[in-house]
């Protein structure tokens, strides 16, 4: 297998979930594109990490890195449904277009 | 060694081909709970490139911690905002924004393409061997111990952080 495989498919995801967060107008939607992001950079570590590991067996540092990201992740999307949760709350809607506070 | 390799190659280009379209069914369908229920595609797919990488852990952990926490954390927030019944209007942007954000996720794309291409060309990865979970919690547990320490303290401040958030007073 060719190591550009993954991180071809990483680039199609992580360029995908771009296109999601920027067409998106609902909360939660972006939410999701950017946890197809964080997927996509998880998929560059681990397969950095496999390419590392065959040459050096005692060289983890890219499954590592992939459990760190899994738990920021984690932290993040707790947060942001808070938050989101938190505007629906306020405005009756979760349309980020309309949250236009702090526009000049 | 060969019929490994040609198995292996047939089933990244499968579960990639079931990815993609996933996650372009999550960026574009009507239907929010549907977008979530095609996001468990994108990650189980990557749950099982992870195995394709030998990287048992991280694979269990995928399983674990994004299909069976974050979904779920998905789907009450798409009920909590009443936005999950039936097609929903008003999910996108107007159609000249999608068309900005699709120029500008195509054009990263080939940047990413060309500087991936120009970097690693056709390097192949080399025997793939097992990554061991005991390798990964010695790794973690010696030369990862301090930022373990800090993603604990973060995990407990996130969790502090949301419930302050969603309080009623």
């Amino acid at each position: 297998m060719y190591v550009n495989q993954f991180l071809f498919l990483g680039a199609i995801l992580f360029c995908i979930g771009v296109y999601g967060v920027l067409a998106r107008r609902n909360g939660v939607m972006i939410l999701m594109s950017v946890e197809i992001m964080l997927n996509a950079v998880n998929i560059n570590l681990v397969a950095f990490g496999a390419m590392w590991h065959a040459g050096d067996i005692a060289n983890m540092s890219g499954q590592v890195f992939a459990l760190f990201v899994i738990a920021i992740a984690a932290a993040e999307v707790s947060v942001g449904l808070a938050i989101v949760l938190m505007i629906y709350r306020n405005r009756q809607s979760i349309d980020v277009s309309e949250l236009d506070l702090m526009k000049g | 060694m060969l019929a490994l390799l040609v198995a292996q190659n047939i089933a990244f280009y499968v579960i990639a081909a079931l990815m993609v379209f996933g996650a372009i069914r999550v960026v574009t369908c009507t239907n929010l709970v549907h977008a979530a229920l095609w996001l468990v595609l994108v990650l189980s797919g990557m749950a099982a490139q992870y195995i394709l990488l030998a990287a048992e852990f991280v694979a269990v952990t995928q399983v674990l911690v994004y299909i069976g926490a974050i979904v779920v954390l998905f789907l009450f927030g798409i009920m909590l905002t009443r936005a999950g019944t039936g097609l929903d209007g008003g999910l996108d942007n107007p159609r000249p924004a999608k068309i900005t954000a699709g120029v500008i996720g195509v054009g990263l794309l080939g940047v990413l393409g060309y500087a991936l291409w120009d970097g690693w060309k056709d390097q192949e990865f080399g025997p793939i061997a097992v990554q061991r979970t005991a390798q990964v919690s010695d790794s973690i547990f010696s030369t990862f111990l301090i930022p373990f320490w800090v993603i604990s303290v973060l995990l407990l401040v996130a969790l502090i952080g949301a419930i302050v958030l969603v309080r009623r007073d």
